[in-house]
């Protein structure tokens, strides 16, 4: 667009629009950034209740900021927060955690708990989550070293369904036991 | 292109904003080694030194700061309840030394906005050409007879540190059956909730170690922050414990004390005798930025909130608990949040361009009981030159949510306690 059209498209903004419109949207890092005192610096949590986002799918990421702002999926905080974001802003902080470097967790985990739970991962899970949960998936979150408390949060919410399964994967967790459930979250839990 | 278009765009749109657009450039123009110096390594302080380096380390960022440890106020309440050690709430500079901050051990005295010049008590002085001021809170003198030596008998525990180790001390002295008094200030103050918070871990600790005793909160203010949370908290976990007070009963809470005597009097004239009496004093900005003149008849620092620059005085900025960015309240995640703010609007000026659009976001958690956690939250937006809530975003934990939820609150605040102290102090 030549710059004197441009400037007199601005121009004749002004005189329509309030000054709110006439701002800029925030940059994705400036939005990005807020986030950072729950979800960590470039959004890699230390904190075990609290879920890694770096590099986590763009697509699953507005996903689940829109269920969080409709109380579609359940949350204490997040709907709260998500209900503060146009889709648009959402949008440049997805593209914004999905170009960033995903951090391996070190947890204490239970070595035989993790042996059991690579098999029944093999059994019940790999199909879909494959690669041992590693992969930034457009439907799921990376599963893979991903903090143990916050996936037993996440398998709560699914068990009590207050957060939607997808169909296949409701008739595989309904078959597990509760050791088999723990046992596959610090499997997920182990992965570097 | 885009910059001189926007530029002119800006001299058409109005007065206020040309004066400030046409600012930057013989700014830019004057700086050789583009230098920011940051006063006070707090939870604001630490966080924007950190964030300028990592936006743009050819900027020089010198952070002055008296001590060597900072210990956060929040969760600082946990300590008295004994759920957490006093090591637990220390950060160093390491970390952002590390990230190529130079952080000087000094006490900023002076700031020349018209030489831009930081003086300390050590007798150097620093030159800049951006300077940001995150000197926390100070004291008034609100409560007659609460002077330097009351408050080594009577800590307000308000500056996490010492004092919240020698109120702790306090408590674990104190006799059975005593009584706990703590005085909360008018409004506004650092970390609206901290008091009400406090009441709640001193209960913790009495009912598993004291459990005659109690805590009788004399308020200076009718109501107060999260209040039907705490209101439901104190009849849930601590009743019988803890008993709050509102001002219009007592006068306007406590008003004097008498510290040799270990009395303190309400407006109404009535005296009481605690077993251990913290006082929290009204408050304003810290002491540097009176100095420096940062402050208005407010006794807190007016900013620009695009970009927290002083109204008082260009090329200062003030963050954090001293700053008048209301809506957004005196908290550490608000303070971690306007630095992020200050630091790319500081990074564009030492640059010559003009600073983006600011978003900022508020998260504070308060544990009421071991496994009873409740929080408030808000995104916040830039609307006609200031920073407003976004409307339908943020509130309140529910009254209704569950035992489940309000444990997972808890786990949540922790996490949240290890990823801001990282974000502001970490390597």
């Amino acid at each position: 667009m030549p710059a004197k059209k441009s400037l007199a498209m601005l121009l004749s903004s002004i005189l329509m629009l309030g000054s709110t419109q006439l701002m800029a949207a925030p940059s994705a890092s400036m939005l990005a950034d807020t986030c950072a005192g729950c979800h960590g610096t470039d959004g890699s949590s230390i904190g075990p209740a609290i879920p890694n986002i770096a590099g986590m799918s763009a697509e699953y990421f507005n996903t689940v900021m829109k269920e969080y702002a409709e109380d579609e999926r359940a949350s204490t905080i997040m709907g709260r927060i998500a209900r503060g974001y146009t889709k648009e802003e959402i949008a440049s902080m997805a593209d914004h955690f999905a170009g960033l470097q995903y951090k391996s967790t070190n947890q204490k985990l239970d070595a035989k708990k993790v042996a059991m739970g690579g098999d029944l991962y093999q059994k019940n899970c790999g199909k879909c989550h494959d690669e041992n949960g590693a992969l930034a998936d457009d439907d799921s979150g990376i599963l893979a070293s991903q903090w143990l408390p916050y996936l037993q949060y996440s398998m709560e919410d699914f068990q009590a369904g207050s957060r939607a399964m997808p169909k296949k994967m409701k008739k595989k967790v309904s078959k597990l036991s509760a050791d088999e459930i723990d046992a596959l979250l610090q499997f997920f839990a182990s992965q570097k | 292109m885009k910059q001189i278009k926007r530029r002119d765009f800006i001299k058409i749109a109005g007065a206020t904003a040309a004066v400030s657009a046409i600012g930057f450039p013989g700014i830019a123009a004057a700086a050789g080694k583009k230098q920011v110096v940051i006063v006070g390594g707090g939870t604001g302080g630490a966080t924007a030194a950190k964030y300028i380096r990592r936006a743009d380390p050819s900027v020089e960022v010198t952070l002055i700061e008296p001590n060597e440890h900072y210990y956060t106020c929040y969760l600082s309440n946990e300590v008295l309840s004994g759920a957490r050690s006093m090591d637990s709430i220390r950060f160093g500079y390491d970390g952002l030394r590390k990230h190529g901050v130079t952080v000087v051990h000094d006490m900023a005295t002076g700031i020349d906005a018209k030489a831009k010049k930081v003086t300390t008590k050590g007798g150097k002085s620093f030159s800049y050409d951006r300077c940001i001021v995150a000197p926390g809170i100070s004291f008034k003198d609100n409560i007659a007879g609460y002077d330097m030596a009351a408050h080594e008998v009577m800590p307000h525990a308000w500056k996490a540190g010492p004092q919240t180790a020698l109120l702790r001390k306090q408590l674990e002295a104190m006799p059975d059956g005593g009584t706990v008094l703590i005085a909360p200030p008018p409004n506004p103050f650092r970390c609206p909730p901290g008091p009400y918070e406090r009441a709640c871990q001193i209960s913790i600790y009495l009912q598993a170690n004291k459990p005659k005793s109690k805590v009788l909160i004399l308020d200076a203010k009718d109501k107060f922050s999260k209040m039907g949370l705490f209101k439901q908290a104190f009849e849930r976990h601590h009743k019988g414990t803890i008993e709050w007070v509102a001002a219009k009963d007592t006068g306007g809470g406590i008003k004097s004390v008498d510290a040799k005597a270990g009395t303190a009097t309400t407006g109404s004239g009535d005296v009481h005798k605690a077993a251990v009496t913290n006082i929290i004093p009204a408050q304003q900005a810290g002491a540097i930025a009176i100095t420096a003149g940062l402050t208005n008849e407010t006794g807190w620092c007016p900013v620009d909130h695009k970009t927290s620059e002083s109204t008082i005085h260009k090329g200062i900025h003030v963050i954090g608990d001293a700053a008048i960015q209301k809506p957004l309240p005196k908290s550490g995640y608000a303070a971690n949040s306007e630095a992020k703010v200050t630091a790319a609007a500081v990074v564009e000026l030492v640059n010559g361009r003009e600073p983006g659009t600011p978003s900022w976001v508020n998260t504070c958690y308060s544990i009421v009981a071991p496994n009873d956690g409740i929080s408030v939250a808000m995104v916040y937006n830039f609307v006609d030159g200031k920073v407003a809530k976004v409307k339908g975003s943020g509130g309140l934990t529910s009254k209704d949510s569950s035992p489940a939820d309000r444990a997972r609150e808890v786990q949540y605040a922790y996490s949240w306690f290890n990823n801001i102290t990282n974000d502001a102090f970490g390597g």
